[in-house]
């Protein structure tokens, strides 16, 4: 794994070369504070909370997280640095890892950047810290989620616009799992365990239960394995693909 | 030294690599020819690490391409087809990324692109982000990676292929100047590029093995080898005098030229110098072919594809 950290710098220093990072930061911040303010009714509730900056993340997750995941294989594959990058000496995983996680980290960083909300918050009432703690970590965490979703999509085209919709289509699927848009498609055909199981993937309903506070194990449990299955799906969609 | 043993590949039901095997030692210039869609690259991508083989396999100084890919690709260095780079890196930035994951660190990180950059001339572009250099400049930085780690043998895909004269000329003397003491395995189309450059050469078609020689020695399979070509004015009457030497097979012309085969029997040019003194024909050109590679090389892959 000593090659995962020489991955994870040399995608960070691609996004910051291009114009990439910038407009991703500037406008997941502009649309987090859009949302937060006009949809959120952040003031006009009185309550000292950030329920209605997070109550949004999904929706501004499904599509910026597919449109900074899509490039993540496709580009390589189109202008065929993955072949470099793949004969250098580094693992498949060492890749698949390295991208993922400077991706996840970039989030992580424009996720960071809306504190400025937490600080108002704090000006304006006695909100509980520990809930908007817990609330960031469960957005972070479905960030990733969508986010491994997209990387492994995008391993599977060259075409980076095919990538963003496959990504954004199965991120909706994952999103609304829990609703019944989804379950009916299902429930001709499939025993209720197994419709129960499909509900439980959504992730909806797992980051609600984040953002309200409860921390539970089984909750950032489910997006780790989420994150895990679609990074091994990933490294099996890339040595298939790679040739082609 | 590197050693292919029955390398084969197949996508779907097309074989593109079919049991090719061979050995290189170190100081050769290994020139692989084939038209396109021959298996060239596809030989290479195996070499390096990058495909899978369907079956059989490579060792490379010992290092089996499939038990032990990453030692293997640890003595390579590699130039993919069209010299793919990171192209909104700085040519700084992508060499130490790739001195990075050669395992690099610190004083020996920098010491190493230094002596690369040094090497390939190029210290005037060395903040400049990559997409913006013109295609030589990107051929060098493609070079300059592959040599970084000093490795033992270099796989090269078509490094000359789309350059100007002068940076073909450029890239080939570096090439040369590369090769001692390494195995260097380049790819290429370009016929006269084998001849300038390798000091073996492998004729691929189909993904099989067609011929495997030294230049001379596929020059020697033209049929134009020791051939003698004049240019004069009365070519009729030349060919048939020319045409019953003892020393010549048969006559031919073309375009304006005249061209005579050698039987075999005795010194053809010699008896041609003779012959036209002796008639005194006023011959604006002669000339001893050493042999055709276009030639050779058709020859040998139809050949093959009827075969």
């Amino acid at each position: 794994m000593n090659n995962l950290g020489v991955v994870l710098r040399r995608e960070l220093a691609s996004y910051f070369a291009t114009p990439v990072a910038y407009v991703f930061i500037v406008i997941y911040l502009i649309m987090s504070a859009v949302f937060t303010f006009y949809l959120g009714g952040f003031f006009e509730r009185e309550i000292a909370d950030l329920e209605p900056f997070f109550r949004f993340h999904p929706w501004l997750y499904l599509f910026l997280v597919p449109a900074i995941g899509m490039r993540l294989w496709a580009e390589e594959r189109k202008s065929g640095t993955v072949e470099l990058l793949l004969t250098l000496p580094i693992t498949a995983t060492e890749a698949v890892l390295g991208k993922f996680l400077a991706a996840w980290l970039f989030i992580g960083l424009a996720l960071a950047l809306t504190f400025p909300i937490w600080i108002t918050v704090n000006v304006l009432g006695n909100p509980d810290n520990g809930v908007i703690v817990a609330a960031y970590l469960g957005s972070w965490l479905m960030a990733g989620g969508f986010l491994a979703i997209s990387a492994c999509l995008s391993a599977a085209t060259r075409n980076q616009v095919v990538a963003f919709i496959l990504a954004v289509v199965a991120c909706f699927v994952f999103l609304l799992s829990g609703l019944p848009m989804v379950l009916d498609v299902f429930r001709g055909w499939l025993p209720q365990a197994m419709i129960d199981g499909i509900g439980n993937l959504s992730f909806l309903v797992h980051f609600t239960s984040i953002s309200r506070g409860v921390l539970d194990l089984r909750d950032v449990l489910y997006f780790v394995l989420v994150i895990g299955f679609w990074l091994a799906a990933n490294r099996i969609v890339l040595e298939r693909k790679k040739a082609e | 030294m590197i050693k292919a043993k029955s390398l084969s590949r197949h996508y779907g039901p097309l074989v593109a690599v079919d049991r090719l095997s061979f050995e290189v030692e170190p100081g050769t210039i290994l020139g692989f020819l084939g038209p396109n869609g021959a298996g060239k690259s596809t030989t290479m991508k195996m070499l390096t690490g990058f495909l899978e083989p369907s079956s059989g396999t490579a060792e490379i100084f010992g290092h089996d391409i499939r038990s032990a890919s990453l030692a293997a690709r640890r003595q390579l260095g590699y130039l993919p087809e069209g010299a793919p780079l990171y192209g909104e890196l700085s040519v700084e930035r992508f060499l130490r990324f790739v001195g990075e994951a050669r395992g690099f660190r610190g004083d020996e990180l920098i010491q190493r692109v230094g002596s690369a950059v040094e090497r390939l001339n190029l210290a005037e572009v060395l903040g400049q982000s990559i997409e913006t250099l013109s295609k030589g400049f990107k051929r060098r930085v493609g070079i300059a990676q592959a040599i970084l780690h000093d490795p033992p043998a270099l796989v090269l895909d078509e490094p000359t292929d789309g350059l100007d004269p002068n940076q073909k000329h450029e890239v080939r003397q570096l090439i040369r100047e590369m090769a001692s003491e390494r195995i260097m395995i380049i790819s290429t189309h370009i016929l006269e590029e084998v001849d300038a450059l390798c000091t073996r050469a492998m004729i691929i078609a189909r993904g099989r093995l067609l011929a495997d020689d030294t230049p001379a020695g596929l020059l020697a399979r033209s049929r134009y080898h020791n051939a003698v070509t004049l240019v004069l004015d009365d070519l009729q009457a030349a060919a048939s005098a020319l045409g019953s030497l003892p020393e010549s097979r048969e006559v031919e012309i073309r375009r304006g030229r005249l061209t005579v085969f050698p039987s075999g029997r005795g010194d053809l040019f010699e008896a041609v110098t003779r012959t036209v003194r002796s008639a005194g024909w006023s011959v604006s050109q002669i000339q001893l072919e050493s042999g055709r590679l276009d030639e050779v090389f058709r020859t040998v892959t139809r050949t093959g594809e009827a075969a």
